[in-house]
């Protein structure tokens, strides 16, 4: 594993860091929301999923969701984070339209879960190797989401619709411990990973059931490491907000654009404002959306209609001796059980499908070979294809089949990836495909003497020159290939070329 | 048949029993009374007979076919805090509206499970901040009860001035209420009733209109002690739709009445006489003591040397809690709605118009002392006396079984008298709010008259879960005074 490169941005005064905090809003997989029994289903006709304590109808009192707790804290364990006995549930207190009962309940000084610390994997870019590097987690609490307000259904009216309204959410605060766009995204794509193992969160970004903020700052070469040092957030530079990102692609351009932004106005002998921001993907840019000034006094207070929420070491143990794999033991089971690099190892558990897609595929083969197909060929497809794991035209049985037929000498390598794309134009398995096409490897000696003999007689020149230059041979190699039609096998080739040119 | 209207709930649960009249009779009775009566009263601001009628007809019933429950055919009336299946609740707030639930409190219905009947909902202050009801949108009732010296309209206390109201006058046999910092006892000292506020946690507040969460608890008031203890039977549960509900069993509370005091050890705290108090009081708080000496109970002078700081506190917790839970009165999805320019206009609009003065300076003061840079020394302070008032108490729980003091610094005051000086009026709540802050029960038992012939209530504060004690407690105070003293009827 590489090194953590240093990422900076060239200024007219000089080079710039940037540090990065962020806080993730997972909603938890729950049927029922946090303190009532509405359902959380998806896509329902608008204020359907509302129940009397959703609408905060007057004497209505919350009520814990003992499964979203189990949830939050299943979310701790995976962050390899304290896990808090005693927590308190708080009120924010802000008017808003789809915000009923006037504040929302959400944990302010006592979260659920406390620090952790996590891995995150960084992928190839721009020339840069692969690195991991570590994230420490501040905290994670739960709370409550608001409704949806609605404004351009109607030029004189707001609509809100309250089914999301009171659905559980996790936040999770990262420490500034993340310096680059690449490594932002690197990181909500390791949460995202975590909390869809657990199955805490369904990671689905496009419906907004796990969104980002990030804190974005900047600062002059050596500030961090003396922040690292003191703790003193005095060393930074004043940080932006960039609120409600759900996209990979929006999260590193904003925080690109964000700090340009910052570095600009320093380098005019200007100063950030501390703000809250939002991303326009379609100007690439980001604007402000409210001031520190203008900032509300949300009146945080314990919320009086809950008791202090108090779990035990047996509700802890009971959730942690039934964790499922998390990815990163899952890629440590991978590195040692089949030999994987830990680049492959980690793209085959960055989800529990490419996981088991590739065990089902190496299951009784070589690993690594089965390795290659999935993440070069299949998934090299998909991407460029634009298509999700799910919809996969070749399954893994047959993907199973067709490294069958390489180790077996039925087909040689390059055959082989001719079959695979029969294999993505729908032509079925691939030993049909290989008996339909004729595509087996002529392994009979006598065969391919016959076709070498051929070969040689028909270029008696080249046949005297790669005596002297015997590196030459490839070229007969690639002669005799193709008069067999590909279908000889390129070992047998070889050695019986060897022979007869007498090397 | 206006006699039934003077019975006792026990009483007239045993005529029920004995078929000496039916639920229809006896309904019918108060629907009469109520009629003739309300006008001058106004203490139910939503009358309802025809459905009170109906469960009466149902009571009959189901007591031919020997299936009564312990309330069955028992009219009552329901303090407008208590949300109420399709009848109109408002808190008698203008900004509810006209709003109707479509759902019953935990409370009501453990009611109407044993088969009581409702008359109506009554009067109270708005949101059950007050200490008159003068702050209703209805306007306040009247208290029964008249200085024998003037016709003056007297306060019959608050928030629960309806409910005091109406069984002082013989309007219901009894009466849901609720306690935030002393609207069950101050109301029912005031009337010459008795008035108790559980235990925190003993009543579910679901389906109660919030004023402050952490302090409001349900009780009744009622006629007599046992009254009282039989319809706190009936009104506490567990609930699990009320977090703060205790899972804990209600004991048979009734059959403590009339257990006597003998050797039980009484604390008398010497910081609940204070400054101006009249000698009045301080005179029935000493008859009070005698009673209890000789009756057999040792009395002991205790100290709780918080107490100053109730008030203050109270008045910091109660108001941040309420300016919390009133947030969401917002005009959006029910109750009244005042159109303004925009959204912020629109908000502001329906707030200033719906909320009335008193409500609006509490959610100022809650809004305020939570506000940030000003939690600490508010908030979080009064926060710290509360634990330590909480603490005082227990202290002398290890001496003494129950205290004894007076609900009240005062009588009944006429309407205007304290309205123009709130801390006046939050004066009135002295003796009171310590129970809730510490989430003690306090029963409040009428024991003697003023001189101008005004109803005072002594009170016995318990144990955390011993409303047994105090039961047996106010059921002492009750023989021994022999309070019999009605009002003479003017309306």
């Amino acid at each position: 594993m590489s090194e953590r490169p240093t990422y900076t941005l060239k200024g007219d005064t000089g080079d710039w860091e940037i540090v990065l905090g962020l806080e993730v809003h997972a909603q938890v997989s729950s049927n029922a929301k946090l303190f009532s029994g509405a359902s959380t289903k998806f896509g329902a006709e608008p204020n359907q999923n509302v129940s009397l304590v959703d609408a905060a109808m007057p004497g209505m009192l919350p009520v814990i969701n003992e499964f979203c707790v189990e949830q939050a804290v299943r979310t701790g364990l995976g962050l390899n984070a304290q896990i808090n006995k005693v927590s308190r549930f708080d009120r924010k207190n802000y008017f808003y339209p789809d915000l009923p009962q006037g504040y929302q309940i959400s944990q302010f000084e006592h979260p659920i879960v406390g620090e952790g610390v996590i891995e995150v994997d960084v992928e190839p870019s721009h020339g840069d190797p692969a690195y991991a590097f570590p994230v420490r987690i501040e905290r994670l609490h739960l709370e409550q989401d608001a409704g949806k307000s609605i404004h351009d259904m109607d030029p004189g009216a707001t609509y809100v619709d309250l089914n999301r309204s009171g659905v559980a959410l996790m936040e999770i605060v990262s420490k500034p411990d993340i310096r680059t766009p690449l490594e932002a995204a690197a990181y909500v794509k390791k949460l995202k990973s975590i909390v869809v193992a657990l199955g805490t969160c369904d990671g689905d970004m496009e419906k907004g059931n796990l969104r980002a903020d990030v804190n974005v700052s900047v600062c002059k070469p050596g500030a961090y490491e003396k922040f690292r040092e003191n703790d003193d957030f005095g060393e930074l530079g004043t940080r932006c907000e960039i609120k409600n990102m759900n996209s990979f692609r929006f999260i590193q351009a904003a925080i690109e654009f964000e700090a340009r932004r910052q570095i600009e106005i320093l380098e005019n002998g200007g100063s950030v404002d501390q703000e809250t921001r939002l991303y326009d993907p379609d100007k690439g840019e980001t604007r402000s959306m409210r001031s520190k000034e203008d900032a509300h006094d949300y009146r945080y207070f314990p919320d009086p209609d809950l008791l202090p929420l108090e779990i035990d070491d047996a509700f802890i143990e009971g959730i942690r001796v039934n964790l499922p794999e998390l990815p990163d033991q899952k890629r440590a089971r991978f590195e040692s059980e089949y030999g994987l690099s830990r680049y492959d190892a980690g793209v085959l558990t960055s989800d529990a499908e490419s996981a088991t897609f590739y065990e089902t595929v190496a299951k009784g083969r070589d690993p690594k070979l089965a390795a290659n197909w999935v993440t070069q060929e299949l998934f090299g497809y998909l991407n460029k294809a634009e298509l999700d794991l799910s919809e996969t035209p070749v399954t893994a049985v047959q993907l199973g089949g067709l490294i069958d037929l390489i180790s077996d000498e039925v087909i040689s390598g390059k055959i082989a990836k001719d079959v695979f794309q029969r294999m993505i134009d729908g032509e079925g398995d691939p030993a049909d495909i290989v008996e339909k096409h004729g595509l087996k490897q002529v392994t009979d000696t006598g065969a391919i003497e016959a076709i070498i003999d051929e070969v040689i007689a028909a270029n008696p020149e080249q046949a005297a020159a790669v005596k002297e230059k015997p590196k030459s041979m490839g070229w007969f190699v690639g002669q005799v290939m193709k008069a067999s039609g590909g279908k000889a096998n390129p070992q047998a080739v070889n050695k019986i070329l060897r022979e007869k040119l007498g090397l | 048949m206006s006699e039934l209207t003077k019975l006792s709930l026990t009483g007239a649960l045993d005529g029920l029993d004995k078929g000496d009249f039916s639920a229809v009779e006896l309904t019918q009775a108060f629907v009469d009374t109520i009629e003739a009566s309300n006008d001058a009263l106004n203490a139910y601001v939503v009358k309802t007979p025809e459905q009170a009628l109906a469960m009466a007809a149902e009571s009959d019933t189901r007591r031919a076919a020997g299936k009564a429950g312990r309330l069955d055919g028992a009219p009552l009336g329901v303090k407008d805090l208590y949300c109420t299946k399709g009848v109109r609740t408002t808190a008698c707030s203008n900004i509810l509206g006209e709003f109707t639930p479509t759902y019953e409190s935990t409370v009501t219905q453990n009611l109407w499970d044993q088969g009581a009947v409702m008359l109506g909902k009554l009067n109270m202050d708005e949101f059950a901040m007050g200490s008159s009801n003068e702050t209703s949108r209805f306007g306040p009732p009247s208290n029964p009860w008249r200085r024998g010296s003037s016709n003056a309209t007297l306060t019959s206390g608050g928030s629960s001035g309806g409910s005091a109201t109406a069984v002082a006058s013989d309007l219901c046999l009894a009466a849901t209420a609720s306690d935030t910092g002393g609207s069950i006892r101050q109301p029912a000292a005031f009337t010459g009733t008795v008035g108790i506020k559980p235990t925190y946690g003993r009543a579910s507040r679901y389906g109660m209109v919030a004023f402050a969460s952490s302090l409001d608890q349900a009780g009744p008031i009622a006629k007599t002690v046992s009254d009282a203890a039989l319809l706190t039977e009936i009104m506490c549960s567990h609930d699990e739709k009320d977090s703060t509900s205790l899972n804990v069993e209600t004991p048979d509370w009734l059959g403590e009445v009339g257990n006597g005091v003998k050797g039980m050890k009484i604390g008398v705290p010497k910081e609940y006489r204070i400054d101006g108090m009249p000698q009045e009081i301080e005179d029935l708080w000493q008859t009070g003591i005698s009673w209890l000496k000789e009756m057999g109970a040792e009395i002991v002078d205790v100290s709780l040397p918080h107490t100053k700081y109730a008030l203050p506190a109270y008045y910091i917790v109660a108001p941040a809690e309420a300016s919390s839970n009133l947030a969401r009165y917002d005009g959006m999805r029910y109750g009244a709605r005042v159109d303004g320019d925009g959204l912020t206009g629109t908000y502001e609009g329906t707030r200033a118009d719906g909320f009335g003065d008193e409500v609006q300076r509490r959610l100022m003061i809650g809004t305020y002392v939570l506000s940030s840079g000003y939690y600490d020394a508010y908030y979080l302070r009064a926060q710290k006396v509360r634990t330590r008032i909480l603490q005082d108490f227990e202290q002398v729980f290890t001496e003494v079984d129950a205290l004894l003091t007076p609900t009240c610094p005062s009588a009944a005051f006429a309407y205007g008298e304290k309205t123009d000086d709130p801390v006046q009026m939050y004066l009135n709540d002295i003796f009171t709010v310590t129970a809730n802050l510490a989430g003690l029960p306090g029963i409040s038992v009428p024991a003697g008259v003023d001189n101008d012939g005004l109803p005072l209530g002594l009170q016995v504060i318990g144990k955390a879960l011993d409303e047994a004690t105090c039961f047996r407690v106010a059921g002492a105070l009750e023989d021994a005074a022999g309070f019999v003293a009605k009002p003479d009827k003017w309306w």
